[in-house]
């Protein structure tokens, strides 16, 4: 069994809303092995978003600790979390979430403004990245001339380029016909087989969690079962 | 787990370098790009501002260059002790011959002395076109009155002769005034006065005067006094000394001031008038398009929730937010600034009339840009579109990131 590279511990979350506090999270408690794909399931509002926003660095936690890669990230001000987002997480998103102004390439390349690489390695990394989502072709394009598929594509490149510790997908094929999302799931698959990828997805869609290695259920803020899918 | 995460590519880049982080200006650009009529209309706002800004400006520069390119540094013009122009001057002609006998004045090549004792004297003549008086310098000049003044070249007719009723008027005289045409004759003290010839004077105050003979016009308007006595230096650097031993000698009661000098005070009080009273308004105008870009910023950043949340969320951080549509709001003024100052340069071509309260005159004077002014304009655009912008900047730059992308 290979060290945990995401280990959770007691997080609790709750929200606000109005003059009430709504619990999301109640006390959970689990590890994620690395090189592991992960799908966390549950019904809306069981709380499976808010606990990837708390992993990715997104959120912060009420109470509890969350370790990625050995870094107590609930500890970091909120700078130095921006910087370890910036260069350990990899964003997959519904709406794809490209910024329209940008080509493919540059929505691309904009992680990789936020590190030291100089712009002729910038543009190997985002050349290497768009032929892993077979979209060498597109690079010029414009989101709005790319289908949702490709669009997704990109954000996938975008998520990679950096080489994160974990990738962290919020619905990634909610927004897609069968067949994108069929395209989707297999390119993060094979990124996770391939390239050793940490992938942590959040679903509805249970052809979406079957590519999973592990699925995990989440119930009003209560981890359910922890099961290993069929491979 | 520390050993494998140290492992990780993208630990290599973990050192911040200055200037990572930021979002580049094509961003911002494109962003304003893309709703460019939005853009348009905005930045047409801070042109508009930007264009009045410059053209006072210019306006007030033009009066300058025009006033202070009347004299010349090296001739003194002597009036009475307490009087601010040559109109409210008085110098008898004891006293003029006094002046004219002092070792500095220069000597021309005819081994005359370049000195002339002027009268200036203001009538009120109707302008072509519409029937408005305006007041108007009629200068009495000396023999070397044109010797003094070698930037006035006589373009048609010839000089008046001593002793007639000839006088002799500026280009700006000659178009604007009814009467002020070679060959036509103007009413003025009594008498019917020929104009003989028109003068260019260049850039210059002169261009708004008529000139005749000195002692003609004291008669018709029955002076005793000259108004002037203007003379060439025989040594510029001589100036300090003979102006404390003349101002200071009991038998005269005059002030001496180098010519350039002395036009230049008469441009001081109107430049600075319209300057407080351009600016005054430019910053009352500017905060309408200052709250025109800020309501444009504002709906740029609400439209773009999404993609701010998205930006953070990749590990962009506030200050990257906040210098993107700060950015963004600069480039909205600055486009509004190259306009407005683009549509001012055209003032150059314009030359305008007026009162130059002052020598109570008219004196006519282009709007001149320069250096300066375009660097003012181009920052006072710059202020326009950070004021506008900083407000939605920041608010775009306090996002919470999970909302924001809930918002998207």
């Amino acid at each position: 069994m290979p060290p945990p590279i995401v280990s959770i511990e007691h997080v609790c979350k709750s929200y606000r809303r109005g003059s009430q506090i709504v619990p999301v999270l109640e006390d959970i408690t689990f590890d994620i092995p690395e090189g592991e794909f992960l799908a966390l399931m549950g019904p809306s509002g069981s709380g499976k978003s808010t606990l990837l926003n708390l992993i990715a660095g997104i959120d912060a936690v009420d109470a509890g600790t969350i370790r990625i890669g050995g870094v107590d990230i609930t500890q970091l001000a909120e700078t130095d979390l921006a910087q370890w987002r910036a260069l350990h997480v990899g964003f997959i998103f519904q709406f794809y979430n490209l910024i329209p102004v940008l080509t493919a390439f540059e929505n691309v390349e904009l992680p990789l403004l936020l590190t030291s690489l100089s712009k002729k390695e910038r543009q190997e990394h985002v050349s290497l990245a768009l032929e892993v989502v077979n979209l060498s072709d597109r690079m010029d394009h414009y989101p709005s001339q790319l289908s949702g598929g490709q669009q997704q594509r990109v954000a996938i490149a975008r998520a990679v380029v950096t080489d994160p510790s974990i990738l962290v997908a919020d619905e990634p094929t909610g927004d897609l016909d069968r067949k994108s999302a069929e395209d989707i799931l297999e390119l993060m698959e094979r990124l996770n087989r391939e390239s050793g990828k940490t992938i942590i997805l959040v679903t509805h869609d249970p052809r979406a969690a079957k590519r999973a290695r592990s699925v995990l259920h989440l119930e009003k803020g209560v981890l359910n079962a922890h099961h290993q899918a069929a491979h | 787990m520390r050993e494998k995460s140290r492992g990780n590519a993208s630990d290599r880049n973990a050192c911040r370098l200055p200037g990572f982080g930021v979002i580049p200006v094509s961003y911002s650009f494109r962003n304003l790009w893309t709703r460019r009529l939005t853009t348009v209309l905005t930045a047409g706002g801070m042109a508009l501002v930007v264009f009045v800004f410059a053209a006072i400006l210019m306006l007030a520069e033009g009066l300058k260059k025009t006033l202070v390119e009347t004299g010349s540094w090296n001739n003194v013009l002597a009036i009475r002790k307490g009087a601010v122009t040559e109109v409210q001057s008085g110098i008898d002609r004891a006293q003029a011959a006094l002046i004219e006998t002092q070792p500095e004045v220069s000597s021309g090549p005819d081994g005359k002395r370049l000195l002339a004792k002027e009268v200036v004297v203001l009538i009120s003549l109707l302008k072509r076109g519409t029937d408005k008086p305006a007041n108007v310098v009629i200068r009495g000049i000396g023999e070397q009155s044109l010797a003094l003044r070698p930037q006035v070249k006589l373009l048609e007719g010839r000089l008046p002769r001593p002793g007639s009723s000839e006088v002799i008027a500026g280009t700006s005289i000659a178009g604007r005034f009814q009467g002020g045409g070679i060959g036509e004759t103007l009413r003025f003290g009594m008498r019917d006065w020929m104009i003989v010839g028109i003068f260019d004077a260049g850039k210059t105050g002169f261009n708004s005067e008529i000139w005749g003979d000195a002692d003609q016009l004291m008669q018709a308007f029955r002076r005793t006094a000259y108004s002037s006595v203007i003379f060439a230096l025989r040594d510029s650097a001589a100036f300090d000394l003979m102006k404390q031993r003349l101002e200071n000698d009991p038998r005269l009661t005059v002030e001496m001031k180098r010519e350039s000098e002395y036009y230049k005070e008469q441009s001081e009080m109107m430049a600075k008038f319209l300057t407080i009273l351009g600016l005054s308004l430019t910053v009352i105008f500017s905060f309408g398009a200052i709250i025109g870009a800020m309501i444009t910023m504002y709906a740029a950043v609400a439209n773009r929730t999404g993609e701010i949340g998205t930006l953070r969320a990749l590990g962009f951080r506030r200050s990257s937010i906040l210098g993107a549509f700060l950015m963004e709001s600069l480039l909205l003024g600055l486009v509004g600034g190259c306009i407005g100052l683009f549509l001012a340069s055209f003032m150059q071509l314009v030359t305008i009339s007026t009162m130059n309260w002052q020598t109570f005159s008219e004196l006519a004077f282009s709007f001149a840009l320069t250096p300066e002014i375009t660097l003012l304009s181009i920052a006072f655009s710059l202020v326009m579109g950070f004021v506008g912008g900083f407000l939605p900047a920041v608010r775009a730059s306090r996002m919470n990131i999970v909302e924001a992308l809930r918002a998207g």
